[in-house]
């Protein structure tokens, strides 16, 4: 047990330090980082001087052991383009991107559990299957392209709902939130859906398969005969053995929400983190990029550990399969 | 019998013949693949050509005489007076081209790797597995869109417009090997303790050529299967990296381009040059797919 939880804590280690490696092969060989920094005017010496001062005349290693050093205190430098420190600009962009993947990740589970069950209880009648035919057109739907959709629908023909931007917020102690007024939450609706839809759509097809898998149990029989309700035999035994895997894959698309918001963002001008980090991809702002890169990195490593470990505390044929598959 | 005859009797024809949705969906491929291959012969205008544009044409609805020239569109103009539907055909063009070449990339180094992996075995084995297992524990679309980033960061700025397209192709590509490495890998493995490889390796033939000759084959179905919903993935990628504006050069715009282009013109009423671009994308992305789930279900039954 022990052996393992080190073993996958270091591979996870080890996932970053290549990630870093990475960011830092960004930093230093992308350009002259002197010549992002300083004007036209700056002379020879004092450009060397600067060189010498910043370090960039130490060995490789040295210099990416400082990197790692800063980057592990969140200090990744001043971006190229807006020529603010990054982490500044990642902190005051984060709550957007946090809301937006909250909501959505909200709406997904709720609906995605709800049409999951329905579907899988009346699996023949013609709601069921409207949902079941909309939800594969969902699926061959690029997100943006549902986006784009939403917007000319309820933002241009219906004129319900804004199409851009985050609407009035509120600062709360640097964390700004736009659940407090109107306008935050009706620009919250559209990204939200468009983000959430096909996680929604994958939650649903794994609740009804589950629901289907678990309706045919001898139990579920038994409950029957036992002349319980529909309702507490759905409900009360069915539904709840099918949400262990369900909670588990929804934790793991935590990591897909936050990836797929850059789309989204894009799509709705969200100013979150997703937006901020395409534009650094676009302009080669490479102090931006090497931030996000590390940052997500290090979400999903995180988000992995987690459920990897809960796994192996939760189910212990686990531990068999493993000690199997290892020679 | 002739080759076309066992073609028309084999198996996959049959369930190919007797499926309406798989019959449906070729034909659209067909079409859209037909269209981009010969879009220089069958595109009424040029698009790229901007000796023949002309910006009084811009704007233009579908099917409706323009209000200064009298010239109609099939499928209206975009604000420079190209024409909607010459430019899907060549947009088309482009997102294929992107998305067979990366899933052709993707296919060499998954099966590469794969069979590798699962005919040394050992500490090669491992260490490409553990690579596959963190790669597949990010979302694709987010790998091709960081190692598309980072590319872009070590081109010279100077020749970033030309390398663009192969930028992105090798970014979509690596993004998605992994799961043609596992599927051969697993293969590999099994085909490798049958009797027909011993014998092969007794009577002394090359490794190389076992593998090649031998394993491969026998390996090949699932692949092809889950290569054609990867050519769906892929054209969904490059189409959604387009989009966000850091996929091919407005030069050379694909299918995403074209929407990205479209969404600018959706406030001010015309919606044709958004609304012609999506529904090829769709097409394009659905029949694939579709053809995809049919062929799936025809080599395995099982399945079903």
């Amino acid at each position: 047990m022990l052996a393992y939880i080190i073993r996958r804590i270091l591979q996870s280690v080890l996932v970053m330090l290549v990630v870093a490696l990475v960011s830092f092969a960004l930093f230093r060989f992308v350009g002259d980082p002197i010549n992002s920094m300083v004007g036209q005017e700056t002379s020879i010496a004092d450009r060397a001087l600067l060189r010498e001062q910043l370090g960039l005349n130490d060995p490789f290693l040295t210099q990416f052991a400082t990197f790692i050093g800063r980057a592990a205190q969140g200090d990744f430098g001043i971006s190229y383009r807006l020529q603010q420190p990054v982490m500044e600009l990642i902190l005051s962009r984060l709550p957007a991107t946090l809301e937006l993947a909250l909501v959505s990740g909200f709406l997904a589970f709720v609906f995605g559990v709800g049409f999951g069950v329905y579907t899988a209880l009346r699996r023949n009648g013609w709601v069921s299957n409207t949902i079941m035919t909309v939800s594969l057109i969902g699926v061959s739907l690029p997100t943006f392209l549902i986006g784009v959709l939403l917007i000319w629908v309820f933002a241009v023909e219906l004129q319900w709902l804004p199409s851009f931007g985050r609407g009035e917020t509120v600062d709360m102690g640097g964390w700004t939130t736009g659940f407090l007024t109107p306008t935050g939450r009706a620009s919250l609706i559209l990204p939200a859906i468009t983000l959430g839809l096909y996680q929604m759509t994958l939650i649903m097809r794994l609740v009804r398969a589950e629901m289907l898998e678990v309706l045919r149990t001898d139990y579920i029989k038994f409950a029957r005969a036992r002349g319980l309700s529909n309702r507490a035999v759905n409900f009360g035994h069915a539904l709840k053995n099918t949400m262990v895997p369900v909670i588990t894959i929804t934790g793991l698309q935590l990591g897909s929400i936050i990836a797929f918001a850059i789309i989204t963002e894009t799509v709705f001008q969200w100013p979150g983190v997703g937006a901020l980090f395409i534009n650094s991809v676009r302009f080669v702002d490479v102090p931006v990029m090497a931030a996000y890169l590390m940052m997500i990195a290090l979400v999903f490593v995180i988000i992995n550990l987690i459920v990897d470990l809960l796994y192996y505390a939760v189910d212990p044929r686990l531990r068999v399969d493993r000690a199997a598959t290892r020679h | 019998m002739t080759f076309l005859a066992r073609m028309w009797d084999s198996d996959i024809a049959w369930s190919f013949r007797h499926s309406p949705v798989a019959i449906v969906a070729a034909v659209v491929a067909l079409i859209i693949v037909l269209g981009a291959v010969f879009a220089p012969w069958i595109a009424p205008y040029d698009p790229f050509n901007s000796a023949s544009l002309n910006l009084m044409d811009g704007f233009t609805p579908p099917g409706e005489p323009n209000q200064f020239t009298g010239n109609t569109y099939l499928m209206g103009t975009d604000n420079q007076g190209r024409d909607i539907f010459s430019t899907i055909l060549y947009g088309a063009r482009i997102s294929l081209f992107v998305g067979f070449s990366a899933v052709v990339f993707a296919l060499v180094l998954g099966i590469g790797l794969g069979l590798l992996a699962g005919w040394r075995g050992g500490w090669v084995d491992s260490l490409i597995m553990r690579i596959a297992d963190v790669q597949l524990s990010f979302p694709s679309i987010l790998i091709a869109l960081l190692i598309f980033g980072v590319a872009r960061g070590f081109i010279p700025p100077s020749m970033r417009e030309e390398v663009a397209i192969w930028v992105l192709i090798v970014s979509i590509g690596l993004s998605d090997w992994v799961q043609y490495a596992r599927v051969v890998r697993g293969a590999a493995m099994v085909e490798k303790s049958k009797e027909y490889v011993q014998a092969a390796r007794v009577i002394g033939v090359h490794p190389a050529r076992i593998v090649l000759r031998h394993i491969l084959p026998n390996v090949m179905g699932p692949v092809l299967v889950i290569a054609t919903i990867g050519l769906a993935l892929a054209i969904i990628a490059e189409a959604t990296l387009s989009f966000l504006g850091v996929g091919v050069p407005p030069t050379q715009p694909s299918l995403g381009t074209l929407i990205r282009i479209g969404q600018q013109y959706l406030f001010s009423g015309e919606w044709w040059i958004l609304l012609f671009p999506s529904i090829a994308l769709l097409l394009l992305a659905l029949s694939v797919n579709l053809l995809g789930d049919w062929l799936r279900d025809a080599l395995n039954p099982r399945l079903r």
